[in-house]
C-alpha cells in the first residue's frame, strides 16, 4: 500500500500532463474539422493521408538523413573530448571541459541567431574573409547547404552536453582496471579502446537515443534560419515544423494530431532499433 | 507599421508532448458565438446607459503606446476601465486569439485586426456585426476602399479602420541622379531603370523584392486590377489568380526582372536586408504608408537622402495603388459588453485627438479623410526625406486607391502558400509564372478540402 502512496505524486502527473494530452490527440486524429462542414469522424484516414504525404514523408527522410549524418560525428567529437579529458594529460583540464560545455548553456535560439549571422553572405565572417581573399562567398544558406549548416549548429550546442555525460561515466570506472591493464603493457590507446569505451557502453546508448529523439524533433534551428533563407527551408523541413504549421496555419489541427502520432511511432521504432542493436552486439561480445 | 511580422518573432519549443498539448486547446471547446450580438439597432438611450455602466474591458493590440488613445477614452467615459494586453505581433497575435476563441473564455472584447485577416474570423463567425451600433455612419468618412476592408463584399462591418498602407515607392535620391535615373512613371520605365542602375552599379540594385511577400505581391495585384479572391459570406470563395489579367501579367513582369539578375532576391525584415537598405545596396523600397516611419528607424545613417513618390503606373493616365497591410480594430462576438465594445473600437481610431494621436506620435497612417487632410497631419515636413511632405505624398496615393479587392477568408494559408510556390520562385530565380498556377492550384486544392465550393 505504501507502495501505491509513494508512486502517487509521479502517476497523478504522468496521467495527467503525458497520458490525458496523448490520449486527446489521439482521439483528435480520428477526426476532421473543416471551415465549412464542421467535424466528423473519419477513422484512421488522416493517418493514411500522412502516410501519402509528401511533405511528412520528406521531413521525415530529411531527418533520417541529418540523424545518420550528424548523429555519429557529434558523439564521436564527444567521445574524443571526454577521452582526452579522461587522459589527463591535458593542461588547464577544467578551463577547457568549460569552453566545450558552454555552447550548451547557450538557448538553440540565440545559438541559431548568431550562426545566422556568422552564415550571411553579405556581410558574415565567411564571407568577409572569402572576398579578402577574392574568392566567391560560400553560401551557407542555399538549399543544398543549409541541412549541414544546420547539423553543424546542432553538433556546437551539444558537443559538449554529451561529453559531460560521457566524461561523468569514464570518471566512474575503477582505476585498478588501468594498473592491470598497465602491467599488461597496454598503452593509451589500447586501454581505451579496450577498456574505457566498452565501460561507458551504456552512456554511449543513453546520448545515441537522445540524439535520435533529438534529431526528429528538430524545430529551433530549421524555424528560425527560415526567416534568412525561406526559399531552401521550407514550412515542412522537419515533421515539427510541418505539424506546427497544420495546426495554427492550416487551421487543421487533427491531421497535425495524426503526424504528431506518427512521428511518435518513427521515434519509437528507430530508438528501440538502435537499443535491440546495442544489446545484440553485448550478447555477441 | 502593423503589417504582419510574424515572420521576424521567435517560436518556442515545440516537443511532441507540447504539439498534443497545443493540438488539445486549438481544438477544444466548440463555438462561442453564443453571447454577445444585437440585430435590431442599438438606441441611443441603450448606449449611454451602457457607458455608465462600470464595465472591464479587454483589448489585445501590439500598437505602442495605445495606452494614450485609451486614456482618453477612459476620461470621457469614467465607468469604463479598460485592460490592454499585448499578446505577441501578427502570427503569434492570431494564434492565440484562436486558442482562447476555440478554448470559450480568455478572449478579449476588442481585438486589433489586420484587413487581410478580418475574413478569416468573419468566416468562422467570430467577430460582431457592428452594423446595429451606429458604426455604418462612419461610412463617408473613410475612402471606399477601406471601408470595403472592414465590410467585405459590402455585407456587415467588422471592424473600424485603424491604420491603412496605400503603396508607394521609397528612393535615394542620390544614388538615382548619380545614375543619371529620374523617378520612373510607369512599370516599362521602372524596368529600363532596373537595367540602368545595374549597369552603372555591378554590385548594388534598384529594387529588392522578398520570396515570403504575399501581402506586398497582392498590393501589387491590387493595383493593377486584380482582383484574384472574393468570399460570398457562406461558402463560395473565388480562386482566381490564372485566369485574373492583372495578375497575371504583373506576375510576369516581375518574372521577367528576376529573370534578368538585375534586382535583389533577399528575404526582408532580416539582418541582411536591413543592411542592404543602410548602404545603398537597394536604391527602392515598394512599401506600404507605415514604410517611411519604419525605414528612418532603419537605415539610420541615410537620413536626408530618401525621397517617396507614388508607385510606378500601367496606365499614367489613371494614376493607381493598392495596399499593403494595415489594421481595424474589432469586436468579439462573445463580448459580454457588445456596446462598450463597439464604442472603444469606435472612439481610439475616431476620436478628433486619439485619431490624430495614432497619426502624428504613434505613426499609424490614417485611414480616415478627416485626419488625412488634417494640417497637422498632412502639412508635416520630414527631415529624413529631405523635408518632402512625406505623409501629404501618400495622403494623395491613398485617393488613388481602387476599391473591390477581397481577400480569402483563409489568408494565413493563401501566405503560406504563396511562401512555397511563388516565394520558392522567387528565391530560386525559377519560373515565377508556372509558380502563379501552383500558387492557384494549392489554394484550390485547400479550399476544396475545408469544404468550400471554389470557383475560378
Amino acid at each position: 500500500m505504501a507502495a501505491y502512496a509513494l508512486s502517487m505524486p509521479f502517476m497523478i502527473a504522468f496521467t495527467l500532463m503525458i497520458a490525458v494530452p496523448l490520449a486527446y490527440a489521439g482521439y483528435l486524429s480520428l477526426f476532421k474539422k473543416q471551415l465549412i462542414g464542421g467535424v466528423s469522424f473519419v477513422g484512421m484516414d488522416n493517418y493514411a493521408r500522412a502516410l501519402t504525404d509528401a511533405s511528412f514523408l520528406g521531413g521525415v527522410g530529411r531527418m533520417a538523413l541529418f540523424l545518420v549524418i550528424q548523429v555519429p560525428v557529434m558523439l564521436g567529437l564527444s567521445l574524443l573530448f571526454a577521452l582526452i579529458l579522461d587522459s589527463g594529460m591535458l593542461r588547464l583540464q577544467k578551463f577547457i571541459r568549460l569552453g566545450v560545455f558552454l555552447p550548451y548553456a547557450i538557448p538553440s535560439v540565440i545559438a541559431t541567431l548568431m550562426w545566422g549571422y556568422l552564415y550571411g553572405k553579405d556581410f558574415g565572417p565567411f564571407a568577409q574573409l572569402a572576398k579578402s581573399l577574392g574568392l566567391p562567398a560560400p553560401d551557407f544558406l542555399a538549399g543544398g547547404n543549409v541541412l549541414f549548416s544546420i547539423m553543424n549548429i546542432v553538433t556546437w550546442g551539444f558537443v559538449g552536453y554529451n561529453m559531460i555525460v560521457m566524461y561523468a561515466a569514464l570518471r566512474s570506472i575503477p582505476a585498478e582496471l588501468y594498473e592491470a591493464a598497465r602491467v599488461d603493457g597496454a598503452g593509451e590507446w589500447r586501454v581505451a579502446w579496450s577498456i574505457k569505451i566498452p565501460a561507458i557502453k551504456g552512456a554511449l546508448l543513453l546520448t545515441t537515443i537522445f540524439s535520435v529523439i533529438g534529431s526528429f524533433q528538430l524545430f529551433n534551428e530549421p524555424n528560425l534560419l527560415r526567416v534568412i533563407a525561406p526559399a531552401a527551408i521550407g514550412q515542412d523541413y522537419t515533421p515539427n515544423m510541418y505539424a506546427f504549421q497544420l495546426s495554427f496555419v492550416n487551421q487543421d489541427a487533427n491531421y497535425a494530431a495524426a503526424i504528431a502520432f506518427l512521428l511518435g511511432i518513427v521515434i519509437m521504432a528507430v530508438s528501440y532499433g538502435v537499443q535491440l542493436t546495442a544489446n545484440r552486439k553485448e550478447k555477441a561480445s | 507599421m502593423s503589417r504582419d511580422i510574424s515572420r521576424r518573432s521567435i517560436l518556442a519549443a515545440f516537443p511532441l508532448a507540447a504539439l498534443s498539448v497545443s493540438a488539445l486547446t486549438a481544438c477544444g471547446g466548440g463555438t462561442s458565438s453564443a453571447s454577445g450580438g444585437a440585430s435590431s439597432p442599438v438606441s441611443q438611450a441603450d448606449i449611454d446607459a451602457a457607458m455608465k455602466k462600470d464595465t472591464k474591458l479587454t483589448f489585445w493590440t501590439w500598437v505602442p503606446d495605445i495606452q494614450k488613445e485609451v486614456d482618453l477614452f477612459q476620461a470621457k467615459y469614467p465607468a469604463m476601465k479598460v485592460e490592454v494586453v499585448n499578446v505577441g505581433q501578427g502570427g503569434a497575435h492570431y494564434q492565440k486569439l484562436r486558442a482562447a476563441i476555440q478554448a470559450g473564455k480568455g478572449a478579449p472584447d476588442v481585438v486589433q485586426m489586420e484587413f487581410d485577416k478580418l475574413p478569416s474570423f468573419t468566416l468562422t463567425d467570430n467577430l460582431l456585426d457592428l452594423t446595429a451600433y451606429g458604426i455604418g455612419d462612419l461610412k463617408s468618412d473613410y475612402p471606399a476602399w477601406v471601408w470595403d476592408g472592414v465590410s467585405p463584399g459590402g455585407k456587415g462591418i467588422y471592424g473600424v479602420p485603424q491604420d491603412t498602407g496605400p503603396m508607394g515607392m521609397l528612393y535615394r535620391e542620390d544614388l538615382f541622379t548619380a545614375a543619371g535615373l529620374t523617378v520612373p512613371k510607369t512599370w516599362d520605365d521602372f524596368a529600363a531603370a532596373v537595367s540602368t542602375y545595374r549597369g552603372k552599379n555591378p554590385s548594388s540594385m534598384l529594387v529588392n523584392w522578398a520570396p515570403s511577400s504575399e501581402a506586398n505581391m497582392l498590393g501589387l495585384f491590387w493595383q493593377a486590377g486584380g482582383r484574384p479572391f472574393s468570399y460570398d459570406g457562406t461558402k463560395n470563395v473565388k480562386i482566381n489568380l490564372t485566369g485574373d489579367a492583372a495578375c497575371k501579367k504583373v506576375t510576369s513582369f516581375w518574372n521577367d526582372l528576376f529573370r534578368s539578375g538585375n534586382i535583389g532576391n533577399e528575404p526582408d525584415f532580416a539582418d541582411a536586408w536591413y543592411q542592404g537598405l543602410n548602404s545603398g545596396k537597394y536604391a527602392s523600397w515598394l512599401t506600404g504608408a507605415w514604410g517611411p516611419v519604419f525605414l528612418q528607424g532603419t537605415a539610420k545613417s541615410t537620413a536626408g537622402k530618401w525621397r517617396a513618390a507614388p508607385l510606378p503606373q500601367w496606365d499614367p493616365s489613371k494614376p493607381a495603388s493598392g495596399n499593403y497591410g494595415g489594421s481595424t480594430d474589432a469586436v468579439l462576438k462573445s463580448s459580454e459588453n457588445p456596446i462598450a465594445a463597439a464604442m472603444l473600437a469606435r472612439f481610439v481610431n475616431t476620436d478628433d485627438k486619439a485619431a490624430l494621436t495614432l497619426a502624428n506620435e504613434q505613426f499609424l497612417f490614417p485611414p480616415s479623410t478627416k485626419t488625412l487632410k488634417n494640417p497637422a497631419f498632412a502639412d508635416a515636413p520630414s527631415s529624413f526625406y529631405g523635408g518632402q511632405k512625406v505623409n501629404q505624398q501618400f495622403t494623395d496615393i491613398s485617393s488613388t486607391v481602387q476599391e473591390g479587392f477581397q481577400f480569402l477568408p483563409f489568408n494565413d494559408y493563401a501566405a503560406s502558400s504563396y511562401d512555397k510556390t511563388m516565394g520558392k520562385a522567387i528565391g530560386d530565380r525559377g519560373d515565377l509564372n508556372a509558380a502563379l498556377s501552383a500558387w492557384q492550384d494549392d489554394l484550390v486544392q485547400y479550399a476544396k478540402g475545408q469544404g468550400f465550393t471554389v470557383a475560378s
